[in-house]
């Protein structure tokens, strides 16, 4: 799944290990997340988005909202 | 590899169970050569050796309870998954080629080698498709 993670970790200028510090996962886990090869729980995507404090849908993109853009 | 607490718990478990199947083995080889072993026991020697190996299985099954990190468990899943198929469909290939006799009949035990080798055909796939190796 698309999502701003990147992003707003360098916001931060965090590392992927902080984050993943911060969020209790591996850092591989947040390199999975950030390069969309995996997509979260519902429970880890809320931990990331309150960690971040904003709501969910300002970190990962919709799916469908994606493809319908695309047409 | 992913060291993971839970994962270190299951690292032990397994050198432990190996450790007493070596032993299991040794020993039940042992006696059953030399005639040491009384009627009334045997089959419980017998199976001795496979009980350290069904533990193995335990084990992977605690790792998954256990394992906090939701990818990294993900991450055995489709090792599991893929180590299920992979042993599996072996042996259905070669029941078949056995039941023709096109080849010779394989001891039962051999689809337990065939898993976890298929355990580590996962890891590939982990590494290949994901970047992960896994556990």
């Amino acid at each position: 799944m698309e999502n701003r993670l990147r992003i707003l970790r360098a916001e931060r200028a965090w590392s992927q290990q902080d984050l993943a510090e911060r969020l209790e996962v591996s850092r591989q886990s947040v390199n999975a997340i950030e390069t969309g090869k995996y997509d979260p729980s519902l429970p880890l995507a809320f931990r990331i988005a309150e960690l971040f404090e904003r709501p969910i849908e300002e970190i990962f993109v919709s799916p469908s909202r994606r493809s319908s853009k695309a047409i | 590899m992913l060291r993971t607490q839970a994962w270190k718990r299951y690292n032990w478990r397994v050198v432990w169970l190996s450790l007493l199947y070596a032993v299991f083995l040794i020993a039940a080889v042992y006696g059953f050569k030399h005639a040491l072993i009384p009627r009334s026991v045997r089959y419980l020697v017998a199976i001795l050796p496979a009980l350290p190996i069904v533990g193995i299985f335990v084990a992977i099954g605690r790792y998954l309870v256990e394992e906090q990190d939701e990818y990294v468990r993900m991450l055995m899943v489709r090792q599991v998954l893929w180590a299920s198929g992979f042993a599996l469909s072996l042996a259905t290939i070669w029941g078949f080629l056995d039941s023709f006799d096109l080849v010779g009949h394989a001891d039962g035990y051999y689809i337990v080698i065939a898993w976890f080798f298929g355990l580590g055909v996962g890891g590939l796939v982990n590494k290949y498709t994901l970047g992960d190796g896994g556990c």
